[in-house]
């Protein structure tokens, strides 16, 4: 082992870490008026890392414990970009709540480090370390306005119910390793391929699946997402549904396929299991809420559902469909928050579908970019939203999973409904009090306009998206 | 081996016994002196593994600060821990059944079917020749580097998060400003007056 060379394949980790720990230094002798700063620092440190991730060449270092390959550069060009954004948001709106703390970018710098950590985890004691990083950060931003007693309940609900999780997928990883005697997941390939999975082994992976899917809140383990979402920051939200999602949808992606791939039937079951109850449960809960944060949190159920069709085939072409169904997510859900931030009516935030009413009539362009991301979350046809879907649902046919693929476009068409009541309480409904003008802050008209574009112009040119996505499953399973 | 049998059962049994107690006993000091003996038996356990470093880490860092921090917290904060034990009555039974179920999954699943993978082995064995701790000092800064760092990190992110969330700036509060403590002059505090007899201070 070469240290250097293992220094250098870890560059991106190494510019956000020693970054975020400089900007904690320029903060905390600065004190809270040095927010703005420490924000475009670790926003730029995002996208140094971002170019740092583009010029890494797929190698592996610490002795198999850290990979760098077209599927975690993929990911995580998209978790630095959106948690980037998130800075920028957080950073408007922490100085409309009149409650600026230089800690903000700082924590979200370092949950991205977890983030990072995640994706590139190629053996279970890393991926542990991965996501206890991300998580207990995530824990803390939720709690951020600790004189909220919704964010601190918040918080504590997260970081109860998430340290639960954690322990049942320690359990499994210590199953693991007691039946196969390793922990890096290409060891666990080969054990498998040699002697089989035992009865043993099939606990362990239902545990690690337990932990995962709690970690993007599918049905059996959602429980905790809508009132975490809803009581959070609206910024903190946008990371939770953006960067956080794609990290734990990357890292299970990596952590089951990898380990079990001469298991694919064991997890094969589980997993349609878990998403086609997921696509139901986020498609019916969503149509009473009022709320629009939690409306969001179901709808965050619902795709974790779609985009874990893919894995169930547990194909190429499924990862495919999964890294391009993510990346849309991502992308959509970035734009849709900047819009409800952007929700204040007399300078209080408001959350409720209802605040929106007639807002075509005093406010176009904003109820326009609002309509298309709801539209293109439902999944219609024009915009970006059904490119995901086919390519996911097609993958599911391929590998003979013709039920789910059914039950998904179903649950869809269900789901559509309440995307559909936002962009109708939007434009036909009498006015309500308008609201405030302005999107909430510099840049964010910027983020929205480029979200929006990317949504309406995707099925235009898919193949921005198709061809990374097909270079990354390729790299994960050749 | 006889006697190594013997220590083992000793120390595992008060080891569950006090483990039980914590969790049941009425009064919370007597819970954490019993989790003292708890580690102090968990610790005995280590060490007729041939784990002697992990075995003293556990005296040294669990008894002597942790438990001791539990203690501070139990004695200092009014919480009232009868109040809060009011609902395990009734959720008792169901508790102890779920708890039953999956001891009984794990015997079904877990001990029928153990076997020892052959690469695990090996792996567990207690190096020849060196002790514990030089062993670790080999590994814990190459070969886990990345590991210990990563760990490392998630220590910061705790530290920054208990600031974040509990500390408040309350006005009022004097602090320390060494620069200008020190550099105040004679000049600045006081005034030297010539006070006249039967006149008093201006």
């Amino acid at each position: 082992m070469n240290i250097a060379h293992d220094l250098i394949v870890l560059a991106p980790e190494l510019i956000l870490a020693i970054g975020s720990m400089a900007a904690l230094m320029i903060g905390a002798w600065q004190g809270d008026g040095a927010t703005r700063l420490v924000s475009f620092l670790m926003a730029a440190l995002m996208v140094i890392a971002g170019a740092a991730v583009c010029v890494g060449v797929p190698d592996t270092a610490f002795n198999g414990a850290f990979v760098v390959d077209a599927f975690s550069g993929f990911t995580k060009v998209l978790i630095l970009g959106s948690a980037a954004l998130c800075i920028l948001m957080a950073e408007n709106f922490f100085e409309k709540e009149k409650m600026v703390r230089f800690e903000m970018p700082i924590l979200i710098g370092l949950a991205t480090l977890g983030m990072l950590a995640m994706v590139s985890a190629s053996s279970f004691l890393a991926l542990y370390l991965g996501l206890e990083l991300q998580s207990l950060a995530l824990y803390v931003l939720a709690a951020f306005q600790r004189d909220n007693t919704r964010s601190t309940e918040a918080g504590l609900k997260y970081f109860v119910l998430g340290a639960l999780s954690s322990g049942m997928m320690l359990y499994g990883i210590s199953l693991i390793y007691g039946f196969t005697g390793t922990t890096t997941f290409t060891g666990v390939a080969e054990v498998i391929g040699q002697s089989g999975v035992g009865i043993g082994l099939i606990f362990g992976l239902v545990f690690l699946i337990a932990g995962l899917v709690f970690k993007i809140s599918a049905v059996p383990f959602h429980m905790w997402a809508p009132d975490v979402y809803e009581g959070s920051p609206t910024p903190v939200t946008a990371f939770f549904t953006t960067a956080a999602k794609v990290a734990a949808f990357a890292l299970t992606i990596r952590a089951v396929m990898i380990p079990f791939a001469h298991a694919v039937g064991q997890y094969q079951q589980i997993i349609v299991v878990v998403s086609v109850l997921s696509m139901w449960l986020g498609s019916v809960a969503a149509i009473g809420q009022e709320n629009i944060k939690r409306l969001m949190a179901y709808s965050s159920i619902g795709h974790m559902g779609y985009a874990l069709l893919g894995l169930a085939a547990g194909t190429q072409e499924g990862v495919r469909g999964m890294l391009i169904y993510i990346a849309f997510y991502a992308v959509t859900n970035i734009g849709a928050f900047v819009c409800i931030q952007a929700m204040r009516r007399d300078g209080e935030a408001v959350e409720n579908i209802s605040d929106l009413a007639g807002l075509a009539r005093t406010r176009p362009g904003y109820a326009f970019a609002f309509s298309a991301l709801m539209w293109s979350l439902a999944g219609l046809p024009p915009v970006a939203g059904i490119v995901a879907k086919i390519y996911v649902f097609l993958a599911a046919m391929h590998a003979g999973l013709i039920i789910p693929a059914v039950l998904g476009v179903l649950a869809s068409c269900v789901g559509a409904y309440y995307y559909l009541r936002i962009a109708k309480v939007i434009y036909f409904d009498e006015p309500a009090k308008p609201l405030d003008a302005g999107l909430g802050g510099r840049g964010m008209g910027t983020i929205l306009a480029l979200s929006t574009a990317f949504t309406v112009l995707l099925l235009v040119v898919p193949w921005v998206l198709v061809g990374p996505a097909q270079a990354a499953a390729q790299a994960l399973l050749p | 081996m006889i006697l190594q049998a013997l220590a083992f059962y000793l120390f595992a049994t008060v080891l569950l016994a006090s483990g039980v107690v914590v969790v049941t006993s009425r009064n919370p000091v007597y819970s954490v002196l019993f989790l003292i003996l708890a580690f102090f038996n968990a610790a005995g356990l280590f060490v007729l593994l041939g784990a002697e470093f992990i075995a003293m880490i556990l005296v040294i860092v669990y008894v002597g600060a942790v438990a001791v921090l539990f203690l501070f917290v139990v004695m200092m904060l009014d919480v009232d821990f009868a109040e809060l034990k009011k609902g395990v009555q009734s959720y008792l039974l169901p508790g102890l059944g779920i708890g039953g179920l999956l001891f009984a999954e794990l015997i079904i699943a877990v001990a029928a079917h153990w076997h020892f993978a052959p690469h695990a082995a090996p792996a567990a064995a207690t190096p020849k020749g060196i002790t514990n701790t030089q062993a670790l000092g080999h590994i814990l800064y190459t070969d886990y580097v990345y590991y210990f760092q990563a760990a490392g990190l998630v220590l910061l992110v705790a530290m920054i998060g208990a600031i974040v969330l509990t500390l408040r700036h309350r006005d009022g509060v004097r602090r320390q400003k060494a620069w200008t403590q020190i550099s105040r002059e004679p000049s600045d505090a006081m005034a030297l007056v010539d006070v006249k007899p039967g006149e008093g201070v201006e």
